[in-house]
């Protein structure tokens, strides 16, 4: 609401008093104009990443990189293409093992139990395990998956995102059930539908593309993570021939080729996080797009 | 939403729900799973807990070749290096908050900033750690070495300054839990309701008194929920420390000299250990997973006790 005001007559304040609002009129606008260049400040580290990883990252980037087997230390040519494939693997993995449990169970807290004290607990379990490390999934996932197999999988590292996804799916879902308006679930109650008829006719249909992006968007905060693949799949230079033998992902790529003191090791690990960071963004500004239009 | 008890008993009611069966074992599962991930790591430990004991927790050494471990530098490491973290996101993150939550400038601008602050949550962590590696590892270097020179009988900022250090790992850090907290912050001061605001302004108070007064107080506990939860994820967050720390497990007081945390230690040690090493590192383990858990469940009391104040909220 905007009052209309003129100018009061310039007797209307005495001279005091003039000088108290001139500071704080200046005060004001100085903090103004520090918060904005606070938030602009934060600019500046993403812009120099964004700068760094096409400027260091597009140079490798050909068709290649993405067929062909990481070059061996000091050596030139080759790329990531078993790298993709094993990130991909596991996030499917990953999302195999969590999505079915996260989704079952944001279809009981927010459809079956509302309001029970079972519910209010597995909330806040799942809160707590978003705020996990992503190294302690790794750990746990060795301790469970390696030490008992006896070797580093795909099997492991997937193990390990699955738990990274399963909270994130479970509270995204919850949210998607919870948009659903109440009515349509009254009417179908009403016609005489039992609880899982609502549920599979009416709430999912409806709640689908707020629950698939919130897939998405595990899936893509799953696809950059480090810290649980590290040592549960280990890494590999060769293709994997199946889910139980050490597999490379691109996340892990970066990380070992950093620290290498070979230049053109360096450069791939820049043309590898350009193509993890698309991958990343690419996801999630899919997910909005596919999905964002019936949530809001 | 539940539902309702007047659902007329016809054949399919009578029937068992064995949907709801699966649904209540996978909220099931979800609880237990914490347990078991507290657990499996906990029995893992165990024989490191039973040899060292306290000692873990109190001495410095850390020699593999010797069977000897301590985490002291570890735990000093991850302390410090989150503290400062939140020390430098802290008025960024309120910045950002403010600015998104304000009206200074036009509403395409604050969307542009959202995205932004959207894009620097969703970068995975070993980019950022790789872009130290360039940016922040040369600049701490070159800094470091002016301000040892001129600053060094400062406790804590004495030399030689080293590029990967306490430092540089603190201030990917800060870039990585600013989303955390001008995320949590917006929201809590969204929640606000608008009367008191209306109110402040009819006063006659400018706008920065009415968010320093009137705001800011009221939004105080969703802040302090807000750096709680920063200080969590800076104590668990893993690749970026682990590539720009130095990982040094000597115990070193200067900011300035390389060093460790709990989370890059397991990083770096977990795939060649062996014997009682494995063990010692699920004891490490097991102190990381005790320390976030406590901060989150405090950052989470605090922050369901404001969202109670504040009437519901998101």
């Amino acid at each position: 609401m905007m009052i209309p005001h003129s100018n009061p007559p310039h007797h209307f304040f005495s001279n005091h008093e003039k000088k108290t609002s001139f500071l704080r009129l200046w005060s004001n606008q100085l903090l103004t104009t520090l918060c904005v260049l606070f938030s602009f400040f934060t600019l500046v580290p993403l812009f120099s990443l964004l700068y760094l990883l096409i400027h260091k990252g597009l140079p490798l980037l050909h068709f290649s990189v993405f067929t062909k087997l990481p070059p061996p230390p000091g050596l030139h040519g080759g790329g990531f293409g078993n790298a993709i494939i094993g990130t991909i693997t596991m996030v499917g993995i990953a999302t195999l093992l969590s999505a079915p449990i996260g989704i079952l169970g944001a279809i009981y807290i927010s459809e079956y139990a509302p309001h029970s004290s079972l519910t209010a607990t597995v909330r806040f379990i799942a809160k707590l395990l978003t705020g996990i490390p992503s190294i302690i999934c790794g750990a746990f996932a060795f301790a469970l998956v390696v030490l008992h197999t006896g070797q580093f999988s795909a099997l492991a590292g997937g193990a390990a995102l699955s738990i990274l996804m399963l909270p994130t799916i479970l509270l995204t879902s919850e949210q998607a059930l919870m948009g659903v308006p109440s009515s349509y679930r009254d009417a179908s109650y009403g016609l005489g539908a039992t609880p899982f008829q609502t549920i599979w006719r009416i709430v999912l249909p409806e709640a689908l593309p707020a629950m698939m992006m919130g897939m998405m968007l595990a899936v893509a905060r799953a696809a950059g993570e480090t810290a649980p693949v590290l040592f549960t799949a280990l890494f590999s230079q060769q293709w994997a021939s199946s889910i139980m033998e050490p597999t490379a992902s691109l996340s892990v790529l970066i990380y070992n080729f950093s620290a290498l003191p070979y230049h053109y090791q360096v450069q791939m690990a820049w043309t590898a996080s350009l193509v993890l960071v698309a991958m990343v963004t690419g996801t999630n500004i899919l997910a909005q797009l596919l999905f964002r239009r019936k949530f809001q | 939403m539940s539902a309702p008890a007047f659902i007329p008993k016809n054949r399919y009611r009578r029937r068992r729900d064995y949907f709801r069966c699966f649904c209540w074992i996978a909220a099931v599962i979800i609880i237990f799973l914490l347990g078991l991930i507290i657990d499996e790591i906990f029995t893992k430990a165990l024989p490191a807990i039973r040899h060292f004991g306290w000692h873990f927790l109190t001495s410095s050494e850390w020699r593999p070749n010797r069977d000897l471990y301590g985490v002291l530098p570890m735990l000093f490491g991850t302390a410090v290096s989150s503290l400062l973290a939140l020390l430098l996101a802290l008025p960024l993150g309120l910045a950002v908050a403010l600015f998104l939550s304000e009206n200074f400038l036009p509403r395409p601008l604050r969307q542009l900033m959202r995205m932004i602050v959207e894009m620097l949550a969703a970068t995975p962590s070993v980019v950022y750690g790789l872009w130290g590696i360039f940016t922040l590892v040369p600049l701490v270097q070159h800094y470091g070495e002016i301000v040892v020179h001129h600053c060094g009988w400062i406790p804590f900022l004495h030399g030689p300054a080293y590029g990967n250090s306490l430092l540089t790992a603190s201030l990917v850090l800060a870039l990585m839990v600013l989303p955390t907290i001008a995320a949590i912050s917006r929201a809590s001061l969204v929640a606000i309701p608008e009367t008191l605001r209306e109110g402040a302004y009819a006063l006659g108070a400018t706008r920065w008194e009415t968010i320093t007064r009137v705001l800011l107080p009221y939004a105080a506990p969703g802040i302090v929920a807000a750096s709680i939860l920063a200080f969590g994820r800076a104590m668990g967050e893993t690749m970026a420390v682990a590539m720009l720390i130095g990982n040094s497990q000597r115990l070193t007081l200067s900011i300035f000299s390389p060093s460790n945390t709990l989370s890059a230690l397991l990083a770096n040690q977990f795939s060649e250990a062996e014997g009682l090493q494995i063990n010692a590192l699920m004891y490490a383990a097991f102190i990381l997973i005790l320390l976030t858990l406590g901060t989150n469940i405090i950052g989470e009391l605090v922050l369901r006790r404001t969202q109670r104040a504040l009437g519901g909220g998101s």
